[in-house]
C-alpha cells in the first residue's frame, strides 16, 4: 500500500516536471510544476514531515507559484513565445546546470541507502522537533539566512523607489 | 473499521452541511438586504419564500451554457471546479464538537485532527486564488483579466497579516492543532475565550478574512460598477452557480474558523456544570450546537456589513493591507511575545 503510494507519487513528480519543461504554453507550465510540488508534498506527508508539506504547499505553490501566474497571465496566449538567449547567457546556463548536477550527484553519492528514513524517527517532521533542532544545532545558519532574506527585501525596496524618482 | 465508517459518514454531512448552509445563505442574504432596505424581499417561492434556494439552484442548471469562442476550453471549466473544491476542503480539520464515545472507543467530531491544522487552512486558502485566476484568464476577456489580477494581488497581501494575527494565536495557545485550540479556551467555566486575550489580532484576522472571501468592503474582484462582472464575467448557467457558490461556502467556513480561533469554538459558558448533569451525546450535540450558532452569527455579520459599508478603492485596499494591517499584526505579535516572556 505505502510502496505503491510512494511510487505513484513519484512518478506523477517526475512526469509533471518533465512535461512542465516541454510544455510550449507557460500557463501549463506552471499548472504542472504546481501538480510536482503537490506530488513532493505527498512524500513529504509520507516521512511523517507533515510541517514541511504544508508550509511547501503554503509558500511554493500558494505565493510563489501565484506571482509566477501573474506575469503569465498578462502575456498573449494565443502566441506562442520563443526565447532567444545570447551565447554568453546559454554558456553560463550550461555551466550553473552542470555545477547543479555535480552538487546532486555528490549528495547522492554521500546517501547511505541501506537506512530507511521512515523508520529512523516518527517525530522528526513535527514542528516542535524541527523548531528545536533549528533553534539549537543551525541557530546561526538560520539566523544567517534570515539577514539574507531581509538585505534581498530591502535592495527591493530601494528598487522600486529609484524608478519612482526617475519618473 | 468502524472508525473509517464513521469518518466517511462525517464527511457527507459536513459536505451536505456545507451546501445547505451556503444555499440558505444565499436566501437569508437577500432577505437581511431587504429587512435593511426597508423592503420584504423574495416570498413567493413556498412559505415565506423559503423554497427560493431550490427555484434558484433549478434556474442555475436549466440556463444555457455559454463557452467563449476564444477561451481556453480546458482551464475555463477548471476554473469554478478549483474554486469549489478548495472551498469544500477547509472543513476537513475543523472541530465541530467533543469526543464522543461509540461502541467503547473514543471518536473525535473532526475528519482529520492533523498537528498542523492551522497550516492547513492557510494552505487550502492560498490555494483558492487559483480557481478565480484561472478561471479569469483562461476566459480572454479583458474585464476578467482584471478581475482575476485584483483577486491574486487582493488575496496575496491580506495573507501576510492573517498569517502574521495567526502567528501570535499559535504562540498563546502553544499548539497549531486546530482542535488543542478549542479545548484550551474552556477556562472561566468555557469563558477562556481568546478574544480576550487577543483583541486586536481578532480585528485584523477580521478584515483579512472578509478580504480573502472577496466579500463587500473587498468585492474589488468583481465590482460590477467597473468590471462588469469581474473574474466570472464570461461564466453562465452552473459554472456561474459555483463560484458564487464557492463563495458563500467559503463564509460559512471562515465563520467556522473565526469562531474556532477567537470565540472558543463548541465552548460555552458554564459548560463544565452541564457536561457533569447530562447524557455524553446529548452535551456533544448541544456543543455542536453552540458552534453552529456561533458560526450563523458570523455569517449575519458578514452579510450586515455588505449592506452597510460601501466598496474600496483599489489604492485604499493595498494601503490598509500593507500600511495598516500588516504593521499592526506585527505589532501585535511582538506584544503578545513580550507578555509571555515576562509571565515566565
Amino acid at each position: 500500500m505505502t510502496e505503491v503510494l510512494f511510487y505513484s507519487l513519484a512518478a506523477i513528480s517526475i512526469i509533471s516536471s518533465i512535461l512542465m519543461i516541454f510544455h510550449k504554453n507557460a500557463m501549463y507550465s506552471v499548472l504542472y510544476l504546481l501538480i510536482c510540488f503537490f506530488s513532493v508534498a505527498g512524500l513529504f506527508v509520507m516521512l511523517n514531515a507533515q510541517f514541511l508539506a504544508v508550509v511547501h504547499v503554503i509558500v511554493y505553490a500558494g505565493a510563489i507559484m501565484v506571482l509566477f501566474l501573474y506575469v503569465i497571465m498578462f502575456l498573449n496566449m494565443s502566441t506562442p513565445i520563443t526565447i532567444r538567449k545570447s551565447k554568453l547567457v546559454m554558456g553560463i546556463a550550461v555551466f550553473t546546470g552542470l555545477l547543479l548536477c555535480f552538487v546532486l550527484t555528490t549528495a547522492l553519492w554521500s546517501t547511505d541507502f541501506g537506512s530507511n528514513p521512515a523508520v529512523v524517527d516518527q517525530n522528526i517532521g513535527l514542528a516542535s522537533t524541527l523548531g528545536k533542532v533549528l533553534f539549537k544545532e543551525f541557530l546561526i545558519p538560520f539566523e544567517v539566512s534570515s539577514v539574507l532574506f531581509l538585505s534581498a527585501m530591502v535592495g527591493i525596496v530601494i528598487f522600486n523607489k529609484k524608478d519612482v524618482k526617475d519618473e | 473499521m468502524e472508525l473509517i465508517i464513521f469518518k466517511i459518514c462525517l464527511v457527507l454531512v459536513l459536505f451536505l452541511l456545507s451546501i445547505t448552509i451556503a444555499a440558505y445563505s444565499t436566501f437569508s442574504e437577500r432577505k437581511v438586504a431587504a429587512f435593511m432596505q426597508d423592503r420584504i424581499g423574495p416570498n413567493r417561492a413556498g412559505p415565506f419564500g423559503l423554497l427560493q434556494p431550490l427555484a434558484d439552484g433549478i434556474k442555475m442548471i436549466m440556463k444555457e451554457e455559454i463557452m467563449p469562442a476564444d477561451s481556453n476550453k480546458l482551464l475555463f471549466i477548471l476554473g469554478p471546479a478549483i474554486s469549489m473544491i478548495t472551498a469544500l476542503m477547509t472543513s476537513a480539520v475543523i472541530p465541530w464538537g467533543p469526543d464522543i464515545t461509540i461502541g467503547g472507543e473514543k471518536v473525535q467530531l473532526q475528519v482529520a485532527d492533523i498537528n498542523v491544522g492551522i497550516l492547513y487552512i492557510m494552505g487550502v486558502l492560498s490555494l483558492g486564488v487559483y480557481g478565480i485566476m484561472i478561471g479569469g484568464w483562461a476566459s480572454n476577456n479583458k474585464f476578467a483579466l482584471l478581475g482575476a489580477v485584483r483577486a491574486s494581488t487582493q488575496m496575496i497581501s491580506y495573507e501576510l497579516a492573517m498569517g502574521m494575527s495567526i502567528v501570535a494565536i499559535i504562540m498563546t495557545t502553544g499548539s497549531l492543532s486546530l482542535g488543542n485550540m478549542v479545548e484550551g479556551q474552556n477556562g472561566w467555566h468555557g469563558m477562556g475565550w481568546n478574544i480576550f486575550l487577543q483583541p486586536l489580532g481578532f480585528l485584523i484576522f477580521l478584515i483579512c478574512a472578509f478580504a480573502e472571501t472577496n466579500r463587500t468592503p473587498f468585492d474589488l474582484p468583481e465590482s460590477e460598477t467597473e468590471l462588469v462582472g469581474g473574474y466570472h464575467t464570461e461564466y453562465s448557467s452552473m459554472k456561474l452557480g459555483f463560484y458564487l457558490f464557492a463563495e458563500y461556502i467559503n463564509m460559512f467556513l471562515s465563520s467556522a474558523v473565526i469562531t474556532c480561533l477567537y470565540f472558543g469554538g463548541y465552548n460555552f459558558p458554564f459548560m463544565d456544570m452541564v457536561q457533569a448533569n447530562t447524557h455524553e451525546i446529548l452535551f456533544a450535540l448541544m456543543c455542536v450546537g453552540v458552534f453552529l450558532a456561533k458560526i450563523i452569527f458570523f455569517i449575519f455579520f458578514f452579510m450586515w456589513v455588505r449592506w452597510t459599508i460601501p466598496r474600496f478603492r483599489f489604492d485604499q485596499l493595498m494601503n490598509l493591507g500593507w500600511k495598516v494591517l500588516l504593521p499592526l499584526s506585527i505589532v501585535n505579535m511582538l506584544i503578545t511575545g513580550a507578555v509571555i516572556l515576562y509571565n515566565q
